[in-house]
């Protein structure tokens, strides 16, 4: 099978790690070669981040180039913005509607772009755009995001959804498992805009 | 056996395992501080955080000296620091085998520089292994503590961020305990003074000849011939990058060890090809190498010297290729990184700018002070430089002293301060030197240290005394803030800054992010009351920003720290429920 590739990125802290952790061993327990390259250090800490995740039968590399993507993951909007110029002719993009002002903008040195949803749209991407803060505040914390977002990401991947379930099981702590349950389904079950 | 998806460094941290590794002394530094942490779980090795890099390479080579299987890794710069020890090692050779780690970090993802620490095995005369993936992580620890044996040297492991940080297959092994190796006292090999140094180098050269020899035919440089005219020599991530542009359009030269290089190997590899390609990252090591020995090769003319390569950028300059992206018709606006809501090091930032000091500033967190809004570091060079340069500053002008000040973290004071501030009582300038003690090794993702009061394992440590070491050092007038507070650090600083003698301010609170600091819930701004001034922006705290003209806090980051309350003239911001 030829590789595919998957970015996820979105804003240092906001658990991107872990979603990437999620999907390579989902990916994993379907007997593909997988690799995923992560982001520690300096960006972590409120920057702009992302990982890469590939699979199929051999991977080489394990970074994704520009044009490469066959799906983005985004969790905020600007960061969807920022790495579209990585998806592939075709792919398609899911992103959190959430918006999360970078300090330039904070300080008024720079302007959040407005309409960003309409403009990535008019390219002719395929979007999915969810408000997956508030799945994850539904399912009891501002921190599952990360997981509300991999449901989304698994309707539109072809696993079978138990594979998602057995993988969050084995990955997140047991204390937080009920709300990252709940965060999936309610991630799964959205249509997107 | 079972297959696990590891980073780089956790697999080599399983090759310790597996190879009967005992000793760990390393120092934190990405992209290599996972190595050590992974390492610490495994019972069988007794692993620590050394309070620099230089203490752990000595550490982990007197365990190799006494008989014990010992390892220590740090990144690039690291490496400078251990430079000393790891030049003599090279004389001293090892009794149980000894692997010393390097990682590198192209496209500077966290450091402060871009060096190629290949130059450093051929400096040192040490072997150097560079593997391109997570399994070859495993395998090529193991290997080079058997070849550390075989040749009776330390080994050097280089790695670069993408192999450290990527997630890839590796099929674990069982450990192979290995006995103490006797010690018995040598002092022709293990004491060097210029006799017996020049005996030892002659030992060191003869050693690299054989390291030659054995190159040429070892499994770890492969050749893969698929008849094409067009060969590629490479090693590590390059080799990855090649595959997926090149796949098998081209024949490979893929060599595992980078230090010393097969002369023959390369010359007959290259003699096939009509084009050789060398693909590296950073420095022409290997190109300059094939250079040397008459084979002409493409390298640096065509690729850069600078940041990371990818397959589109060998796919592009080998094959003339590139895939179409899709971008926008807007400015983006970049994201940098930013102290965390609720970070120690904010306030003591804010008062320092009120102060209109000049600021020495130094590595960790808090080197994010540079950025605006706070903008308040003035020099940033490697770990402990603050309180030198500081002292500098001072001597050259000594109207400096009431307008500058050096910061610098307690990780780094313990690394690399001490002995600066040192030289600033010894030498005598009136230098205020702060420490900012946020009780963790933050930057590299929150590591003990000397002075936390715990060890790598969490068990409990003896903690360095700032207050009495700076007594015992000679520095009489030592102050604690809470950064928190935000007048009371700016008060406490001026006073310092007018002291006709040197002082050391700790700026005491432990980092936003540890588990046992206890958050209050986020602030709200009460927008009756916000007149839209923007003075509480000036903080910079990433959990505030401006809604329809007024301040609005994200409550999904705001840890409730109370620091942009005393900025606010109109009481606006509130405790929330
Ligand atoms: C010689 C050297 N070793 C390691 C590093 C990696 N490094 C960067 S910052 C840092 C420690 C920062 O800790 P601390 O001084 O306590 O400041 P904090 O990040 O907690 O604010 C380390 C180890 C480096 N830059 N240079
Ligand atoms: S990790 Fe801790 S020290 Fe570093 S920026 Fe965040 S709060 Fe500050
Ligand atoms: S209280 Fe203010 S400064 Fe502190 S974290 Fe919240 S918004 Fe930021």
């Amino acid at each position: 099978m030829e590789t595919k590739s998957i970015m996820i990125v979105g804003v240092g802290g906001q658990g991107t790690l872990l979603a990437s952790r999620l999907l390579g061993n989902a990916l994993l327990s379907k007997n593909y070669d997988v690799k995923v390259s992560e982001v520690h250090g300096m960006s972590q800490r409120g920057g702009s981040v992302v990982t890469y995740v590939k699979y199929g039968s051999k991977v080489a590399s394990p970074i994704v180039a520009l044009g490469e993507a066959d799906l983005i993951l985004s969790f905020e909007q600007l960061e969807a913005a920022r790495w579209l110029p990585y998806l592939k002719k075709g792919g398609t993009i899911i992103t959190n509607t959430q918006k999360m002002d970078p300090m330039p903008v904070v300080m008024g040195a720079a302007e959040y772009p407005h309409d960003i949803l309409d403009a990535i749209r008019a390219k002719g991407v395929n979007l999915v755009a969810v408000d997956a803060l508030s799945m994850a505040v539904q399912a009891g914390s501002a921190k599952a995001v990360n997981v509300a977002l991999i449901g989304v990401m698994a309707r539109n991947m072809d696993l079978e959804k138990q594979v998602w379930k057995d993988t969050i099981a084995a990955t997140v702590p047991a204390k937080f498992l009920e709300m990252n349950e709940k965060a999936f389904e309610l991630g799964y079950a959205s249509q997107g805009e | 056996m079972e297959k696990q998806l590891l980073i780089g460094n956790e697999a080599i941290a399983r090759g310790l395992y597996e190879a009967g590794c005992r000793v760990v002394s390393s120092y934190p530094g990405t992209p290599s501080t996972e190595v050590t942490e992974t390492a610490a779980a495994y019972p069988e090795i007794y692993c620590e955080w050394s309070p620099n890099e230089k203490v752990g390479v000595e550490t982990a080579l007197g365990a190799a000296i006494a008989g014990a299987r010992a390892f220590s890794g740090m990144k690039h710069v690291g490496l400078n620091v251990a430079a000393d020890p790891l030049f003599t090692s090279s004389y001293t050779g090892i009794n149980a085998g000894m692997v010393i780690l390097v990682a590198d970090d192209p496209g500077m993802h966290s450091s402060q520089n871009e060096q190629d620490s290949r130059h450093y095995a051929k400096a040192a005369k040490l072997m150097m292994l560079e593997p391109s993936d997570s399994q070859e992580c495993k395998d090529y620890a193991k290997l080079a503590f058997t070849l550390s044996e075989q040749f009776d040297t330390p080994v050097m492991l280089r790695l670069t961020t993408r192999v450290a940080h990527s997630r890839s297959l590796v099929e674990l092994g069982d450990r192979e305990e290995v006995a103490l190796h006797p010690y018995v006292k040598d002092t022709d090999k293990y004491v060097m003074m210029p006799g017996r140094a020049k005996k030892r180098h002659v030992i060191v050269e003869n050693r690299v000849e054989a390291q030659k020899h054995w190159a040429e035919t070892a499994s770890i440089n492969t050749v893969e011939d698929n008849g094409s005219k067009i060969g590629v020599i490479c090693a590590g991530i390059s080799y990855q990058y090649a595959q997926e542009a090149l796949g098998d359009k081209v024949n490979y030269l893929k060599l595992g060890c980078v230090y010393p290089l097969p002369e023959k190997l390369i010359q007959g590899f290259s003699h096939h090809c009509e084009k050789v390609y060398v693909l590296e990252q950073l420095d022409p090591f290997l190109e300059e190498y094939c250079k040397t020995i008459g084979v002409d090769v493409i390298g640096k003319e065509v690729f850069t010297l600078q940041g990371e390569y990818s397959q589109r950028l060998i796919r592009k300059v080998v094959l003339g290729e590139e895939y179409p992206t899709t971008s926008l018709d807007m400015a983006i606006p970049p994201r940098p990184p930013v102290l965390c809501a609720g970070c120690p090091h904010r306030g003591l930032f804010y008062a320092l700018k009120r102060l209109k000091v000049t600021v020495c500033g130094d590595i960790g967190c808090y080197t994010l002070g540079a950025s605006a809004p706070l903008g308040m570091i003035d020099t940033c060079i490697c770990m402990g430089a603050s309180v030198s340069s500081l002292h500098g500053r001072n001597k050259a002008n000594p109207e400096n002293e009431t307008k500058s000040v050096a910061v610098i973290g307690d990780s780094t004071f313990i690394h690399s301060g001490i002995t600066s501030l040192i030289d600033i009582a010894y030498n005598h300038s009136n230098s205020t030197v702060i420490v900012l003690d946020n009780s963790i090794t933050g930057m590299t993702g929150h590591q003990e240290n000397p002075t936390t009061g715990k060890n790598i394992y969490g068990d409990p440590a003896t903690a360095v005394n700032l207050e009495a070491l700076a007594h015992a050092i000679g520095i009489h007038r030592v102050r604690v803030v809470d950064p928190y507070q935000l007048k009371e650090c700016e008060d406490v600083i001026r006073e310092e800054l007018a002291a006709e003698e040197p002082s050391l301010v700790i700026s005491r609170r432990p980092c936003a992010l540890l588990k046992y600091v206890k958050h209050n819930p986020p602030m709200k701004v009460d927008t009756d009351k916000c007149v839209g001034c923007k003075m509480c922006q000036k903080i910079g705290c990433p959990a505030l920003s401006i809604r329809d003209k007024k301040s609005c806090i994200d409550f999904t980051q705001c840890v409730g720290c109370g620091v942009c309350t005393q900025l606010c003239k109109f009481g606006a911001i509130v405790e929330g429920k």
